[in-house]
Parts: C-alpha cells; structure tokens; sequence
C-alpha cells in the first residue's frame, strides 16, 4: 500500500472514531468498547474496498455490509455520514425520540444500513441469505459480515458458519472482530473461544489473521479474502476492545460505560486530537 | 396482608433482585442464579462474587440457559435466571416452552426491560408481546410487579413452588406503592381502590399512571377503583367479576400490546360473562417499539395517567 493511500486511511480511522465519541459524549453513554474496534475496520471498508452509492443507498450492484454486532451502530453511522449516506448532523440525534438512528442498526430507518441487527448471532445467518441470494443470481458482489467474538457465544452463528462452510460460499466475508472481551468480562473467564483460528478453520473456513489496529494488514486481508473462490472465508481480526481510547482499553467497564467527570475530560481530549489529525490529514 | 405506602420513594428493581436472591442464596444452596453475558447489566455478576458456586455465566446464549437450568431443575435445584425480556421470550421460546413448561421442569424467569423499559436500547429489544407468548403456554405462571416490595415477596415465593415462573419487570426505578413487609396472595388481585363508576386494571409499570389517574378522575366527580393485577396468569377471574360488577366501564392499562396481554385476558372474561360493560384497552396498539426516553416512549405509545384520564372520560 502506497503512503498516500494508507495516510488517507488513517485519516479515515480517526475521523470515524472522532464522529462516534463525539455521539456517545453527547449522551453521556454508549456501546464505547465494540465500536471502537472496528473503527480501522470500517475505514479500510468504506474508503478501499466496498461498492457502494451514498446517493443510492439500495443500489442493486452494492456490496452489502451486515454489523451482526449491532451495539456497534454508532461507529457504523459515523461511517455512513463520513460517506455521504446522510447529514453528519443526523449523528447528534442518536437513540433520541424519533430519531432515524437507533442504538441498534435497522435497516428500515438508516440509509445505508443493509440489516437490521441487535440480537445477537442473528445477523449471521442473514448475511448467508444474502449471499445465497448472490451465489443463484451469479452475482460477484460480496457480504462483509461483522460479528463479535462474545456473540460466537450464540449456537445460531455456528449453524450460519456450517451452513458457509457446506456451500463454499466465499460470497460471504466474515470478520470477526476478536477483541478478546464481551460484555461481562474477558472471554476467557466468561466463555472460553479456544483457538477460534482452528476452530474456523476445522469448520472449513479459509482462515487470514489481520492486525485489526492496522489499516494495512486489514486491507491485504480483504484483498486475500475477496480471492478465496473454493471455500468459506473468515478473517479474524486482532483488535482490542474500546481500542484507540487509551483511557478505556484496559477498563472493566469498556464495553458500554456511563461517562463521569473524568471520562467526559478524557474524551473531549481525544475528540480534540483526533480532530486535529482528520485536518492535518492524518499522521 | 399489603398496605400502601405513604413514602413517596423508588426503588430500584434490579437491586431488589440482587440483594433477594443474595439473601436466599445464603438460606438455600439450591438455589442457583444463570446469566447470559448481562451480569454487569442485571447486577447478577455481584452474585458470582458473592456466592461462586451458585452462580452460572452461560455466555450469550439465551436458549442453553433455558435448558441448563431446566436440567439443574431436574437434580431440585431452583434456578433464577436473567436475560432482557425480548431474549428469554422470543429467542428462547421453544425451550421455555417444550423444556421447561411442558416437560414439567422449574424455571424462574426474570425479563427484564420488557415494553419500553427497553428504552435506548430500541425497538430490536422491545418487548410488546411476552405476555401474549407466555400466555398461550399452559401451566405458565406470569407476573408483572409493581414496586421493590412487591417483588421482594414474589421472588420469596419462587422457592419450593414448581413450573415456568416469568417475572417481567424493569431493571430500573420503580416508584414505590406498597409498606416495607407487605404480603400478597398468588393468583390474587389486590383492589387498591374502591369506587363506582369505572374500574381500572393495571399490573407493573402501569399501575401508578393508574392510581394516579384515579385522583384526577376523583376531582372530576368520577370514582374510580384500581386493581393491580400483579399475577397475569393464572388469572384472578374472581375479583374482575366481583368488581366490574355495576361499573359503567372498564379500563385496562398495560406496558405491552393491547392484544393478548392483561387487556386482551380481561376482555376475553367479560365477553365470556357477556357482562355488557364497555372496555377500553390503554397499552401499544399494534406498533413496534423503538429509541427513546422512557418519558418520550411513555408519552409516545400513550402510557400516562393522562392518557388514562382522557379514555376514561371519552368513554363514559
Ligand atoms: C441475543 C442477545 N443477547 C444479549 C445481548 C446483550 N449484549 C449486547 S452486546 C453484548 C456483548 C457482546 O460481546 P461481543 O460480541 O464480544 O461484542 P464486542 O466485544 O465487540 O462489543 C451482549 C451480551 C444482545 N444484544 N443480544
Ligand atoms: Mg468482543
């Protein structure tokens, strides 16, 4: 990857990761810890890889992006704003009354949002309709399905990865977002993964491991993945939770805080520093 | 016997949860808490410090909890369970149903959030139809409590007793309605109120908009009685009739759609009764839920005393 290129990228890290504090300050809460994480993720999609059409959000040539994850709206919205999709003011309304952008994605209510989601492991086996749909009408359109490494908890994930696996459907990219936590605690402690690449890959995945905190390594493996024509593919992605604010990465309390005094200093730092760098274009 | 509270306090629900079970655990090691990755959500996790071996994380994963504690219910453990009330429902429901209700295990369900307690969390996680689910499940036991105290007795009474208990009831504040100590009858309806004119029916989040729409009503020259109707199902019949008896009409009031919840039990006993009396249905009419305050969504789906206030005198 050029330097041109990756610098653009990582500007588009941080004005992502910019937006999504921005809401969550505002709110005094939020989903911090999830949305964090695929921050590099979502800037490597929307700036390099996706096809897609913000003035025409249901393209039919589209990729399509599945957040099975869904309490990771928010960082999915910053990216559909950043992206042309709709107003960045819209961003300010998150989960008020009436507002088209609910904690939760729903694809009913957000341009650009291709599935509705929130209950967890659910967004997985629609992601493998859509690409069954593709595999029959002999589309080369892909579906990014983003799922959580505590969701893989739900038994319903691993019916959509056997169901993948069974049709060699590499229409469908699953990234799962490894950041080693869920909602109660480490992964280790609460539900123990093991070694998910060789769970996957005894699944019958084609398994790449990216470096989820590095926009370079997310995009060679999208490019790896959109190769893969012989089986199921899954990139699992290295991240850590609540990644990028330094003040929560090791806090217990990541997943989903209510922001006090000391937070909302932290953050408006950050928001500051990060605004900083979407206009210096990026370090 | 219950009494109402003059304090004007809350309490909240999921605390009153905690520290009940907390207590019990140290009575009774068969007693057995499960969480489904919402520990930090529900309080629950406070039980794993407190009580390690009484204490289950199953991860998320809301229909193996189900059976997990269905299973545990066959060695005479007693389970509580917590998940949000739209993921013990409708995710896990055939386990409820097949596992636990038909199969004759105990399972001790507590929903929490259910209606628009989901609040921010938005329409994915809004409950308007558990009751109409659990309702149709014979044998299925459903509560929807009004205050601290209220569930404080109810979850005591959870022990020993066997079947599908489902508790639905917020994990926040609830305002508090009834003294320290009261004590209720399962199955039982208690009339909080007595008056002439209209009956209003109400369970859980509903019933103080109810009460308080009987004050108004009461400066209105309207008598208004109040029912809480804290045990869904099995229903109290008994006190419905007794007490729709000679009323120019009946209110029901309910955090869940007007069909096949507390309104639709109602009304299916008075057309039974072909009693002649009109029934208007305060609650969700048909619609999803979505985001918002729980004032906003209060206000938006009609569930204040207002909203009560103004059925009641279009109606009569
Ligand atoms: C079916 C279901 N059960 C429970 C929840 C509540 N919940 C929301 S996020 C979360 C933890 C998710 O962990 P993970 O998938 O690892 O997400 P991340 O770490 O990326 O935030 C839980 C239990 C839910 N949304 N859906
Ligand atoms: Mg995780």
């Amino acid at each position: 990857m050029n330097e041109n290129k990756l610098k653009e990228l990582k500007r588009g890290s941080a004005a992502i990761r910019m937006e999504t504090l921005r809401m969550m300050r505002k709110k005094g809460y939020g989903h911090l810890g999830g949305a964090m994480s695929i921050v590099e993720l979502l800037s490597v999609l929307y700036n390099e890889v996706l096809r897609y059409d913000p003035q025409n959000p249901s393209w039919d040539g589209r990729d399509y992006v599945v957040l099975s994850k869904g309490h990771s709206g928010p960082a999915l919205y910053a990216a559909l704003a950043l992206h042309g999709f709709f107003d960045t003011e819209w961003l300010g309304t998150l989960n008020d009354g009436g507002t088209r952008l609910p904690s939760h994605p729903d694809r009913l209510k957000t341009p650009g949002v291709d599935a509705t989601t929130g209950s967890l492991g659910q967004g997985t086996s629609v992601a493998a309709g859509l690409g069954m749909a593709l595999r029959i009408e002999e589309k080369d359109q892909k579906v990014y399905l983003i799922v959580g490494d505590g969701e893989l908890n739900e038994g319903q994930c691993w019916e959509a990865f056997q169901f993948l696996a069974h049709h060699k459907l590499h229409e469908v990219i699953v990234i799962i977002d490894h950041n080693k936590r869920q909602l109660d605690g480490k992964l280790t402690e609460i539900m123990n993964p093991f070694d998910l690449n060789k769970k996957m890959e005894s699944f019958g995945f084609h398994v790449i491991s990216a470096d989820g905190q590095k926009e370079e390594s997310i995009y060679d493996a999208l490019q790896q993945a959109g190769g893969v024509k012989d089986s199921a593919v899954c990139i699992l992605l290295e991240t850590e939770k609540a990644q990028g604010v330094p003040y929560y990465v090791d806090r217990e309390d990541n997943h989903a805080p209510k922001f006090d005094e000391a937070a909302n200093r932290e953050l408006d730092a950050l928001i500051e520093e990060l605004r900083m760098q979407v206009e210096d274009g990026g370090k | 016997m219950w009494k109402l509270t003059e304090q004007k306090g809350e309490q909240e629900m999921r605390k009153v949860f905690v520290q009940t079970l907390d207590k019990l655990m140290n009575e009774n090691e068969k007693v057995i808490a499960l969480e489904a990755d919402l520990g930090g959500a529900s309080g629950f996790s406070k039980l794993g410090k407190s009580h390690p071996k009484q204490f289950i994380n199953v991860g998320i994963a809301e229909a193996n909890m189900i059976g997990i504690a269905a299973g545990l219910s066959m060695r005479g453990l007693t389970p509580f369970l917590h998940t949000f009330a739209p993921f013990a429902v409708r995710r896990a429901c055939d386990q409820i149903f097949l596992e636990g209700a038909y199969a004759g295990n105990t399972l001790n369900i507590y929903g929490s959030d259910p209606g628009v307690c989901a609040a921010t969390n938005g329409g994915t996680h809004t409950t308007f139809e558990d009751l109409a689910v659990m309702r149709a499940i014979p044998e299925v036991e459903i509560y929807d409590p009004a205050d601290g105290v209220q569930l404080e007795w109810l979850i005591g009474e959870m022990i020993g007793r066997k079947g599908v208990h489902y508790i639905r009831t917020t994990r926040k504040q609830m305002p508090d309605i009834y003294q320290e100590g009261s004590v209720f009858e399962i199955g039982k309806a208690n009339v909080l109120r007595e008056g002439a004119d209209v009956l209003l029916i109400a369970a859980g989040l509903g019933l103080k908009p109810a009460l308080d729409a009987a004050e108004v009503l009461q400066e209105k020259g309207i008598d208004a009685a109040v029912v809480d109707m804290f045990t869904i199902a099995p229903l109290d019949a008994d006190t419905i009739r007794s007490q729709m008896s000679g009323k120019k009409l009946v209110v029901t009031v309910e955090n869940h759609n007007i069909t096949n919840g507390l309104g639709g039990a109602i009304a299916e006993i008075m057309a039974e009764d072909a009693s002649g009396i009109p029934l208007r249905r305060v609650g969700i009419k048909h619609e999803f839920g979505q985001v918002g305050s729980l004032d906003y969504l209060k206000k938006y789906y009609g569930l204040t005393d207002q909203n009560i206030v103004d059925t009641v005198i279009k109606s009569l």
